[in-house]
């Protein structure tokens, strides 16, 4: 019985794999080597256009060029995020106290909104005339101080509050785990505040800093709502070049070929990210 | 020189857990603190430590006030229940982490560390992770860990406690005499009456937040101060009755039993009033007749007995019904029992051997 039961599970979960992931991903790759339609379709012949055409001068400039924008606003997000974070998942787990399941809980509340209506929510509160610069013109400020809306820094804005989250709860199950006993006997023998951190706490939660920012630097490479809600289009991220690719210009077998190229970066950051930290995670499950 | 002058610590209103306790430990003593769970035995060593603040009362070390000192800023370092050593750093990282933490010199820390090694009977493993150390060395890394910044004074927090017993009666052993290598000033926190025992030059035992009695090993055993002390450390036999008082001297009147002299404490002297005579099942003479040379004398009968060797243990049952446990050495070379479960014999002890409380102190 037990053997049925678990070659049941085992069958359930190739089924998820293969048809949730593996079947997506090779239909991706599959269409990128094929031809676009006359009218938007796509046309099974193959063809290898679509790789060449990102070497070519124009397009390759464009790609590297959206490709190291992301790479920056990502890297910049996580940054935040860690920065953020950290201390906000300390203060949740450390002082927050009896409210720290409310807390925790209105962290969580945001992902009742749509994805959407949060992010243009964030439209009327950095706009010319919006809560912010009334706010500041209130307290003494020049009307319509600051012109955040459209600005690669209002989509900053908008990937860290969007992202924090996870990054934040990731970091609190590592802090949560943290045997407390450690950071008193860093106190006894010695350590002030800013020693204990970066000895103690910093290297132990490691694991959970790693994890979230996995978390938040790889859906945010591929991002490209944000920058359109609140950096208006100004400026073009690699995402919006795989989405124009499918949504705008109808290149199918092209935003694909795009796709596995972008695929391939994050398997190679992912590697990276690995390498990096082996030792450390490892001295830890040991 | 450690000095404790009545501190007090509160968790809320309503629960004192350190209640005015005065204690002063002299410098290279080893003193042990010695109480049941919740007697607040271990919030008294975080207040010393730092890792608490008292409400009211003060701290002094060598001299200096220590009450609000951070703990990173007082030399006085712990050896932790579960020793708390850091599992990213290997042991030699531990070690030195308190004499990094003082900018020590790293040439001067690998000398310091290495020679803590050797204390620790570690020698030349120094660059083994903390996670793959069995508990015995593990509890003397936390130790050397803590001596390695040469403290005032070291605290104990319940550091043999997760040992099996075996390696806890070794590891006493070792914690000894190490201590005495060092002469560094040990305060100890067990609730293990034995390794007070065998440990300390004084023990304090505490209940309920108050240090109860405060005396070298030999007088909190053969001179406890009261009811408490009698039966939390070591076993202890009571007959409840009530006081009377002839011509200067003092007895106890049993009921059901007899009458027996005891040497009440001076503030206990009432005549009339509850109290119990208490003694320790090794006080106690077994005879199988009613013996001429004893002061005390009480009949019953053995209702079991337990050969362990070295020694017998014998319940047996007091006329009245009263429970005791008496231990007898064997002394002499007997293939057979002397006594058997069953039989009819008297207890005899001296009242020099005896103890009386008064009923309020009685659980």
């Amino acid at each position: 019985m037990g053997v049925d039961r678990n070659s049941g599970f085992t069958a359930l979960a190739w089924f998820w794999i293969v048809s949730l992931v593996a079947a997506p991903l090779l239909y991706v790759i599959a269409i990128s080597f094929m031809t676009r339609g006359a009218y938007g379709g796509v046309e099974a012949v193959f063809n290898l256009e679509n790789y060449r055409r990102m070497s070519d001068p124009q397009m390759g400039a464009t790609l590297v060029s959206s490709l190291g924008r992301s790479i920056l606003l990502a890297g910049l997000s996580t940054i935040l995020c860690m920065l953020i974070g950290f201390p906000l998942a300390l203060f949740l787990v450390f002082r927050a106290g009896r409210f720290r399941s409310v807390l925790f809980f209105l962290l969580i509340i945001p992902f009742w909104t749509n994805f959407l209506i949060r992010t243009y929510a964030w439209m009327i509160i950095l706009s010319d005339n919006g809560w912010l610069n009334h706010m500041l013109e209130k307290i003494g400020f020049q009307p319509q101080s600051l012109h955040l809306l459209f600005t690669p820094q209002a989509v900053l804005i908008g990937m860290v509050y969007n992202y924090l989250p996870y990054m934040a709860m990731s970091l609190y199950v590592s802090v949560e785990k943290l045997d407390t006993k450690l950071l008193e006997a860093g106190a006894d023998l010695g350590a002030g505040p800013v020693k204990r951190f970066f000895q103690i706490t910093l290297p132990l939660c490691f694991p959970g800093l790693i994890a979230g920012s996995i978390m938040v630097f790889i859906p945010a490479l591929g991002e490209f709502v944000i920058p359109d809600i609140l950096g208006g289009g100004t400026s073009l991220y690699v995402g919006n070049l795989l989405a124009q690719q499918f949504l705008t210009v109808r290149n199918w077998p092209f935003g694909s070929a795009l796709s596995v190229v972008l695929i391939l970066f994050i398997g190679l950051c992912l590697w990276v990210f690995e390498k990096v930290t082996k030792g450390q995670t490892e001295d830890l499950l040991a | 020189m450690l000095e404790v002058i009545g501190v007090s610590k509160k968790f809320s209103a309503t629960k004192t857990v350190v209640d005015d306790v005065s204690l002063t430990v002299a410098a290279g003593e080893f003193v042990s603190i010695l109480g049941p769970s919740g007697c607040g035995k271990t919030t008294l060593l975080r207040l010393i430590a730092g890792l608490e603040f008292p409400d009211s009362g003060s701290l002094r070390l060598n001299g200096q006030d220590i009450t609000h000192l951070e703990p990173h800023r007082r030399n006085v370092h712990t050896v932790f229940q579960r020793y708390a050593l850091f599992p990213h750093m290997n042991i030699f990282d531990n070690i030195a982490f308190g004499l990094r933490c003082k900018k020590v010199a790293e040439k001067d820390i690998k000398l310091r560390v290495e020679e803590m090694l050797e204390l620790a009977n570690l020698k030349g493993q120094g660059g083994r992770l903390v996670t793959s150390l069995s508990g015995g060395e593990q509890q003397r890394v936390a130790l050397v860990r803590a001596l390695a910044n040469m403290p005032n004074l070291l605290l104990l927090d319940e550091p043999l406690g997760a040992l099996d017993l075996k390696l806890r009666l070794q590891l006493q052993q070792e914690l000894v005499a190490i201590q005495k290598r060092v002469k560094t000033t040990f305060v100890f926190v067990t609730h293990d009456q034995q390794e007070a025992l065998n440990m300390s030059d004084r023990v304090a035992v505490m209940n309920k937040g108050k240090i109860v009695q405060l005396g070298t090993p030999n007088e909190i055993y053969e001179f406890p101060k009261c009811f408490f002390v009698a039966s939390f450390v070591g076993g202890i036999n009571s007959l409840k009755g009530t006081l009377r008082e002839e011509s200067g001297k003092f007895l106890c009147d049993v009921d059901g039993l007899g009458l027996y002299f005891v040497e009440p404490p001076n503030d206990q002297k009432i005549s009339g009033s509850l109290g119990a005579v208490c003694l320790r099942p090794e006080k106690l003479t077994i005879f199988s007749r009613r013996p001429t040379t004893m002061e005390n004398v009480a009949e019953g009968n053995i209702r079991a007995l337990t050969y362990l060797g070295t020694h017998t243990q014998f319940e047996v049952t007091l006329k009245n019904g009263n429970n005791v446990t008496v231990f007898q050495q064997n002394t002499q070379k007997l293939a057979k029992k002397v006594f058997q479960a069953g039989d009819r014999i008297h207890l005899g002890w001296q009242t020099v051997q005896s103890h009386y409380f008064p009923e309020n102190q009685l659980q």
